[in-house]
Formats: C-alpha cells, structure tokens, sequence
C-alpha cells in the first residue's frame, strides 16, 4: 500500500484502534491534518495542547485504552509537556504525536523548532525523532506496544514535516523487535508462597491497594483474594476504586489525608501486602517511621519500584492479572476479629471526631462533595482536580466503581481535571462525568470548556470556590505563621463565564441550595456548571504534616463548628 | 559510599548516550566516570560506568538503566573477578635534561612514549586506576600540560559468565 507519511500514522492509529484523537494543528502538522479527514478517527479540537495531553490522559484512564495526542513543532509540543509529565508519574498510557521542523533544518534554530525529544526523555517512557518515511510503521508500533505493556506511560513521536509527505510502502509489522524491553515472566511459585505463608502467620495484616490493580484490570480477582484472606484494605488515592468502599473490609485511602483509623492501621500493621502502589511519599508519611515492625509484601510489575522507598521482605514482579488468580488458590481464610473489631473502634471514633456532618449551617464543601454523592449514588466518572478538592473529594465520595475517580495523584498537576475530564467523557459516551475542581485549578485551563461545547459533553462541573490556592493556604495557616502570601485568589463569575460559552452556569451560596442545584445540573441535557461558593479557611483533615509518621496526624480541633 | 563498575549494552542508536547520561543526572547519581564504545556484536555499545553509592542506590542504578528501552543488558561487576582497565594520555614538560627520567619512569609503569615535542613528550599508559594515579601523580612535579584520561572498561574474568549471565 503506497502511503504518505501522513497517511501512514493515521492508518497505523486505525490499526492499533483508535477512534479518537485529542490536538491542535499547525505548521509541522499540516500534512497529518490533510490527511486525517480519510481516516474513521474522531479528533477533538482542545483549546490548548496541555488540554489534549490531560484530555488523552483521561481517555487512557477512562477507558483502558491508549489515549492519542497530538500537536505541531516548538510551542506546541512543549505545551504537550505538564500532560506528559502527569501520565508518566500515574503509568497512563498515552501516545504524542508531534511534529517536528523539516529535517533539512533540524539543528538550525529554525521557526518553531525545540528539541521536543530530549525535553521529554525524563518524561516518557520512550519516545522518537522519525527522520525517515520508511521508519514510520515500526515506530508507530513500538509506539503502542511500549505504551500500554508492562508498566504503562506515555511515548511520544516526533515526525518530521517533510516525513509526512514522503512517501512510502506502507506494511504494518505484526510484532515488535525490542531487545532491551523487559516484561515480568519470572516463575512466581516461590515468592507466591511465601506471600501465602505470611498472610497466614500475621495478627494484623493489611493490603495496600494501588493504581496497578486498576491498570491490570484485576478488581474482580483482587476482591475475591480479600474477601478469601479476610485482610483489611487501605488504599492508595490512585487505588481508590480498586474496590467498592462502601465494603466491610475497605477502610479507603490512607497517607497524608487518609482518615485517621486506616493510618493507625498502617502503624499498627504486622504485615502489609502492597499490590501495585509505590510507596508514594505521600502515603508513607515519614519514611523511618512508616509501618515500623510490620514485614512488607510488595507486588509490581516494575522491578525499578522493589526496594526504591521501602525496604522489603518479600518481592514479588509481575503483572496483577497473573499474580492475583495465581495467589488465590494458596490463601487460607482465616479468623480475624480481633484485628477488624480495633479497627472498627477507630473506626467509630473517626467518625464523631474527623468527619464533617451536617450540623453547620455554613456552606462547607465536604457537605458539596457529600450531596453529588448523595444525588449520584456515585453511578458517574468523576474527575478530580488537586488541592483541597481532590481530597475532600477522595474522602467525602463513597466510590464503589471501577475507574470511578480520575485523579493526577503522582504529578499533582492543577488544571487537570477540566480537560481530563473531557477525553473521559470522549471514551465512556454512555457516562455521567463530574469534574470536582477548585477555582484555582478551574481557571488553569477553563479554556477547554469551549471544546466540551464544541463537542456537546454533558460535563457536569462543580466549582469549591474558597477564593484562594486553598492547600497551599491551608499549609500556610498550619505551618507558616498563617501568612497567606501569594494564595488569596480573584476569580471571575463562573456562571457567568459558563453562559458565555453557552453553558448553563449556576452559583450557589446558601447551604440549602445545594441540593437542587446538583439536581437542575443533572437533569439538564447538555453541560452544566455550579460555581459553590463555600467557607473560605476550611481545611482538610486529618493531615500527616509533611516531615511526619502517619501516626501523628493533626485531628480536626474539637469544639469547632465544622 | 563506594565505587561500583557497571557494564550496559546498548542499542547502537542516535540518543541513546543522552538517555542514559540524563537518568543519571535526573536520578542524581554520582558518576565517577563512563566510557562507551563498540562492543563485540553490531549494533550493540557496549558502556562502564563507575558509579558512587550504596549497594542500595548501585541497585536503584542497574535497575533504572535496565527500563531504559534501548538498554538490553546490564551487570554490577564490582564484586565479580573482572579485568579493569583504563587508558591515559600524559602530556608532560620536558626538556632535554629531563626526558631520560621520564622515560624511565614510564618504564617501570609499563608505559610508553608516543611523543615527543621539544619542551614535552606524552606519556601513554594503560592499566588498572592505581597505576594509572601512581604514574600521573610521579609525573605532576614536571609540570603536566594536558591529561587525557578514558575512565575504567570492565571485562568479567573468563569462567564467570561474560557473556549472558547479565542481570
């Protein structure tokens, strides 16, 4: 088949199934446009290529699938970099396709060039420079197989503009030739067994639930191995969804703002099994302090994350849908009230303590958080910003679904919901998606509602707007002298701007309004936007200060009204 | 802290050095030194490196540089009986009155003089670390005008695995 190099990534892209494509155009893509219009693949225009990275990185997290994006040489690629950076840290598997300046000129300095794969190098998994029509196919392939095997993540292509009208004889390869890519085939009967031993030994164990068992699709072989081994879970921010929380042994995401018992579980813990999580900072706490005397399981399928944070007893690498259905028929069930009945003390106490009731007739945004739940019965996607919100949502929104929360846990990165939430809503049609993001987050990249316009999404957007960079305020008040330098925040009339865009826009600033604005939201046909102007100074609690173990953790102050 | 002498392979591609010089740096570890060149297949390079640090972090190192795609082997030779070399070049001041001491000098580290210039001659030796620092350090009161050295290569001893025993 005689291709342009144009028309060969398109028709590897169909190859490799993709039916939707997250960009923008320009002078080093122009071919790839021209081209596009022959090809069964839906492009969504973004406003803004950090908007397509999130936006395929969305997709990716949504959906399973590879999330496509794509952007022309110089401004445009280096705008693709924050989205990359966010599905690297959390193994989203993303495919970038940039273009690039003639190669004629590469090296020049010329109009719109950078060198947009040594910028990516720390912030992909891989990635490429086409300098020759005849590589295109085995790239693209390579491309798609390192992105979404193994450890998933994104890999970026960057073709040349005169590549893309060369032309060429277009034959897809079948399989990869990649010498130096590693993928777990180690025979895991040993480890296995010794997995199974200690669960069987251990008074107090605990599991660990990360991002990994989501990637591997393991939810249903990961349930029944904790109900069989009757083990308490705490789950990572990323794990949240790996099982329904509303479980009799799923205590929700511990670390940082994790509820105080599933930190006092951590301290407590003989035995933790961790299953693909990375012992992120940011649930470990202090590391020297980080479930001291407890033996530690630690299952990935990254060799490179064994040993990195925590030290471990047992290593076990490969893949949860290998492991899991292969650990099962070892475990024993077993007796373990003792364990569960603490607890559940904790438990109860947490909840009259730490958890924001009703009993304030201020507008708090846990209460926002609690009533979208309420409404939805959490039967939607919801898309999470960072900061505050992402927390108040993680602990105040019982989710039980899988891939039910989309958050950027790793990188952290604000503005990521809006767009994300877009390529989520892209993949699963048949979804209600929220985005829960704050105004500071929010007016990072509200430029994309004009894509959620232009491609009528029913996004339903909820805005916890405390005028300021909230976490970073809160932060301030706790731990520098409540000096509030550089986080007050000015925002415009959301609702206003969401009318501008030829979105329904509410506001809401009475508690007692909640609820049916969340339902007049719901019930419109189209996107809807809720501006919350809720209580400026709340905070999120419990909080391990930075520096801290996860023991000592600062409790709501008692006798507060919220 | 100790020094550790890792061998990679790697796919004989444009970028594949920077990959590798850049994970060190954004991983922040401590090169002492790397040397790269052809290995015995086409197309594979062939790298020692010397790398500081605990056997924790030297791990973190192999590991690291194992996901690196293009990279399809690497080995911690450090505790394996291996052959360590390294080359230096030694340009050193000498006039006629001292060239006959310098030579000499050369000899007994086995080295050789590969030129010789009317106020300098460059000294070659090839040799483990020690030596190479033993000679360099005997030649510095003369007045050393350039140094040119390739940092360690590594090869495990026959009997021990060269070839595919790499972790």
């Amino acid at each position: 088949m005689r291709l342009t190099g144009a028309q060969a990534v398109w028709e590897s892209l169909v190859r490799e199934g993709v039916d939707t494509a997250f960009g923008i155009s320009g002078g080093t893509v122009i071919h790839l446009y021209h081209a596009l219009p022959e090809y069964p693949i839906h492009h969504v225009l973004t406003r803004h290529e950090q908007g397509a990275a999130h936006a395929a990185d969305g997709y990716a997290r949504a959906t399973g699938k590879v999330g496509v994006c794509v952007a022309t040489s110089g401004p445009g690629a280096t705008n693709l970099v924050t989205g990359l950076a966010t599905a690297q840290m959390d193994s989203s598997p993303v495919v970038a396709i940039t273009g690039q300046v003639g190669t004629s000129v590469i090296g020049t300095d010329a109009f719109q060039e950078v060198d947009i794969v040594g910028i990516t190098q720390p912030i992909t998994k891989h990635n490429y420079l086409v300098t020759d029509v005849a590589d295109l196919p085995e790239v693209m392939k390579e491309a798609f197989y390192i992105a979404r095997t193994g450890r998933p993540g994104p890999v970026l292509v960057d073709i040349a503009r005169d590549v893309q009208a060369a032309e060429l004889d277009f034959v897809y390869p079948d399989e990869v030739n990649l010498p130096g890519y590693y993928l777990p085939g180690d025979d895991l009967a040993e480890p296995l067994q010794r997995v199974a031993q200690m669960l069987e030994e251990a008074e107090r164990p605990l599991i660990v639930a990360g991002h990994g068992i989501i990637i591997a699709g393991a939810e249903d072989a990961f349930l029944e191995l904790v109900e069989k081994a009757n083990v308490p879970v705490i789950t990572t921010l990323l794990g949240i969804g790996t099982m329904p929380e509303t479980h009799r042994l799923c205590l929700g995401m511990a670390g940082m703002h994790g509820e105080a018992y599933t930190n006092l579980a951590l301290s407590e813990t003989d035995l933790i099994v961790s299953l693909g999580s990375r012992f992120d900072d940011r649930l470990t706490g202090k590391l020297d302090q980080f479930a001291n005397g407890a033996r530690i399981v630690h299952v990935d399928i990254d060799p490179a994350e064994i040993d990195k944070s925590v030290a471990v007893d047992v290593a076990v690498i490969g893949d949860l849908g290998e492991v899991l259905p292969a650990l099962l028929p070892l475990i024993e069930a077993r007796d373990r009230q003792p364990w569960l009945e603490r607890i559940q003390e904790w438990r109860d106490d947490s909840a009259s303590r730490d958890i924001v009731g009703q009993e304030t007739d201020e507008l708090v945004p846990q209460y926002v958080v609690r009533q979208i739940w309420e409404a939805t019965r959490g039967e939607v996607i919801v898309v999470s910003d960072v900061g505050q919100n992402q927390m108040w949502e993680a602990q105040y929104f019982t989710h039980h679904r899988r891939r039910g929360l989309l958050s950027s846990g790793g990188l952290g990165t604000m503005g990521f919901a809006l767009p994300a939430a877009i390529g989520a809503q892209m993949g699963r049609r048949d979804e209600q998606v929220w985005v829960t993001v704050g105004d500071g987050g929010f007016q990072m990249n509200i430029q994309e509602l004009a894509t959620v316009v232009q491609e009528r999404l029913p996004l339903k957007i909820a805005i916890l707007n405390n005028g300021y960079l909230g976490m970073v305020r809160q932060w301030q008040q706790l731990f520098f002298e409540g000096r509030y330098s550089g986080t007050p925040l000015l925002g415009p009339d959301f609702a206003k701007v969401a009318e501008a865009y030829g979105i329904a826009g509410f506001t809401v600033r009475e508690k007692g309004e909640v609820v049916s604005a969340i339902e007049q939201a719901r019930a419109i046909d189209g996107p809807a936007l809720i501006n919350f102007v809720v209580e400026q100074e709340e905070n999120v609690y419990p909080m391990v200060a930075p520096g801290a173990g996860v023991k000592d953790m600062i409790r709501r102050p008692q006798g507060m009204a919220r | 802290m100790e020094k550790h002498t890792l061998i990679a392979l790697m796919e004989d591609k444009p970028g594949v050095l920077s990959r590798v010089s850049s994970l060190f740096r954004r991983r922040n570890y401590n090169i002492r030194s790397l040397s790269v060149g052809h290995s015995e297949t086409q197309d594979i390079s062939r790298m020692t490196v010397v790398v500081d640090g605990d056997n924790r972090v030297v791990e973190q190192v192999v590991k690291q540089l194992g996901k690196l795609i293009n990279v399809t082997e690497v080995l911690d030779v450090t505790d394996k009986p291996a052959v360590i070399r390294e080359l230096a070049l030694v340009k050193v001041k000498a006039g006629a009155g001292q060239r006959s001491e310098i030579i000499e000098l050369a000899q007994v580290f086995r080295g050789r003089i590969v030129d010789v210039g009317p106020d300098s001659m460059t000294v070659e030796i090839t040799g483990g670390e020690d030596r190479v620092n033993s000679l360099v350090s005997l030649l510095r009161p003369y007045g050393i005008e350039e140094l040119a050295r390739t940092g360690r290569v590594a090869m495990v001893r026959s009997g021990n695995g060269t070839n595919g025993n790499y972790e």
